[in-house]
């Protein structure tokens, strides 16, 4: 039932919740300005900056010609990749079993596969490193790649199962009953359904693996780190270098804000475990 | 029906990620344990021996121990303060009719996909640095002296920069279990003559319990490993002012190369997010086969 609500409130409440959303988004708009701006007009004061002339894609060139910003893309593309394809060509078959054959342990098995995401991932820094220094895996794409596939791989499989479980059996059935072996059933009748739910677990997880910044910036140096190790550079002095900061910023996080603003539904799903619905 | 085939090919499937993780889980976690009770530190190489509980006993009775649990717990429990009542207040405005509202929420969500550096150095920068940050300028603009805020409020700003990055995730879930509320209900009681805040008191706060303590248990766990928004803007410091039990951790292993201590703090570490861990299971499990 639809109450008629008037306009005026209608209005008042966009004022207001423009404004809280417009605090909230200022900080990321403001690194857009100032990245198009040369660092000579980007610390003067806020009102000057927005209204001095000349935007320019100087800071951008600089990032890259300084530091090979491509580089640290490229990395952050393949760990971010890499790791989430690995953990699905593990999770999707996982998930598939417990979602359709369950017996008595799925519930503990699933259970349990959530508590490893609960451990502090500085509980086993020590190790971690240790085992990486004596494999040569320090400082190697592969390496993180590795332990990000491990670290979101319990969110990949709850999810998968979560989508999984809403897939009705009975087609499954109908399947087998029509003759089709395991392989074909998986292939022709549960993938095509599962798609959706697969692409936007496969979503989530780049975006997370994307902004891991434990990880990445323990296990990696100058050659394998991802962007966001990369970015811990501009820590000092560079950091008052607020116009290279900015353009460093923005080409790190644009990829992610876009995909991100198409995930927002399965952020709830995927990082509340189904305790929230 | 599960054949009793496709039960064992069931099996044959969820081994890899059983194996996988458990091999994840196990190896590190044994060797924490094992290291934390040896005399191992990688600057003096080949001098290993058995500990006792001498790691454990240095580790905690050191002073910035003592600190690292206060920064912690201050960290953790004001980053939660803010994003709880400030994401109930943002979800409940979110939910109200108005226009734009797609666009709305995309501007309040969206500092939850920036990269904990990217924020923290943004803020830092940008925002809080005396001379040159917006915050600044305003300060100076009205004629008040520049404040230094990782000067003079180093954790209060590595809780404000953590709360930016949170409120988002709060807001999202609350507004998420908002939506599922029954609106008839609302109304009735509204009919009834049942004020705003009777409504919002016994309707909604009831129904978003359940997700104010998932928001809470959630956080907590990822709030307990803050780390690289620490290290690009403090470095725990000035002193130990920002040094909560990560951080600290992870100076004794990998600057101080401290094998053995840094286990005995990550054991200790683990045990903390597991007291949260638990509760947050129970509520998982709970739902699981509703």
């Amino acid at each position: 039932m639809a109450r008629s609500i008037s306009k005026k409130s209608k209005i008042i409440n966009t004022l207001v919740a423009g404004f809280i959303g417009f605090l909230m988004f200022f900080p990321i708009l403001w690194i857009v300005v100032l990245s198009f701006k040369t660092e000579e007009n980007a610390i003067r004061a806020p009102l000057e900056i927005l209204f001095s002339s000349g935007w320019t894609m100087e800071s951008f060139q600089t990032v890259q010609a300084r530091s090979d910003y491509l580089k640290h893309f490229s990395n952050s593309v393949i760990i971010s990749l890499g790791s989430t394809v690995l953990a699905l060509i593990v999770a999707v078959p996982a998930a598939w079993s417990m979602a359709f054959v369950p017996s008595r342990h799925t519930k503990n098995v699933l259970m349990w596969m959530l508590s490893t995401k609960m451990l502090p991932p500085v509980g086993v820094l020590v190790p971690i490193y240790l085992l990486f220094r004596d494999f040569d895996l320090l400082d190697t794409r592969f390496g993180l790649t590795i332990v990000l596939m491990l670290i979101n791989l319990p969110i990949i499989i709850w999810m998968l199962y979560t989508y999984f479980k809403e897939i009705p059996g009975e087609i499954l059935e109908a399947a087998r009953m029509d003759g089709a072996s395991l392989r074909e059933e998986i292939i022709y009748v549960l993938t095509p359904m599962a798609i959706p739910g697969i692409a936007s677990t496969v979503l989530l997880n780049i975006i997370l693996a994307w902004n891991e910044a434990f990880w990445t910036i323990n296990l990696t140096a100058a050659k394998a780190a991802p962007l966001t190790a990369f970015i811990t550079s501009y820590s000092s002095p560079e950091g008052l270098f607020y116009a290279k900061l900015s353009a460093a910023s923005i080409m790190a996080i644009a990829p992610i804000l876009i995909m991100g603003w198409f995930s927002q539904k399965q952020l709830v799903r995927g990082l509340t475990f189904g305790a929230v619905k | 029906m599960a054949t009793k085939a496709s039960r064992s090919s069931a099996r044959l499937m969820i081994s890899p990620a059983v194996i996988l993780l458990l091999g994840w889980m196990l190896v590190p976690l044994c060797m924490t344990v094992y290291f934390s009770f040896l005399y191992y530190n990688l600057l003096q190489p080949g001098t290993t021996s058995f500990a006792g509980w001498d790691n454990y006993y240095w580790f905690i009775t050191d002073p910035s121990f003592t600190d690292a649990i206060k920064n912690t717990l201050f960290l953790v429990a004001g980053v939660l303060f803010i994003t709880t009542i400030g994401g109930l207040g943002a979800a409940l405005l979110l939910d109200k009719p108005m226009f734009g509202q797609g666009l709305i929420r995309i501007m309040v969500i969206a500092p939850f996909f920036v990269m904990p550096t990217v924020s923290a150095l943004v803020w830092k920068n940008m925002f809080m640095n005396p001379v040159n940050g917006i915050f600044g300028q305003i300060v100076t603009g009205f004629g008040f002296p520049p404040i230094d805020f990782f000067g003079q409020y180093p954790l209060a700003s590595i809780t404000f920069i953590v709360s930016w990055m949170w409120l988002p995730f709060a807001t999202l879930i609350l507004l998420t279990a908002l939506q599922s509320l029954d609106q008839d209900q609302l109304e009735a009681a509204e009919m009834d003559g049942a004020s705003w805040l009777n409504r919002f008191w016994y309707i909604m706060l009831p129904h978003l319990a359940r997700a104010i303590t998932v928001v809470i248990l959630i956080q907590t766990i990822f709030l307990l490993s803050v780390f690289a928004e620490i290290l690009v803007t403090t470095n725990g410091g000035p002193g130990t002012a920002t040094t909560n039990l990560t951080y600290l951790i992870y100076v004794s292993s990998l600057l101080q190369f401290d094998v053995g201590m840094g286990s005995a703090g990550g054991v200790i570490a683990i045990i903390l997010a597991n007291i949260v861990a638990i509760f947050l299971m129970r509520m998982i499990g709970k739902n699981l086969d509703a």
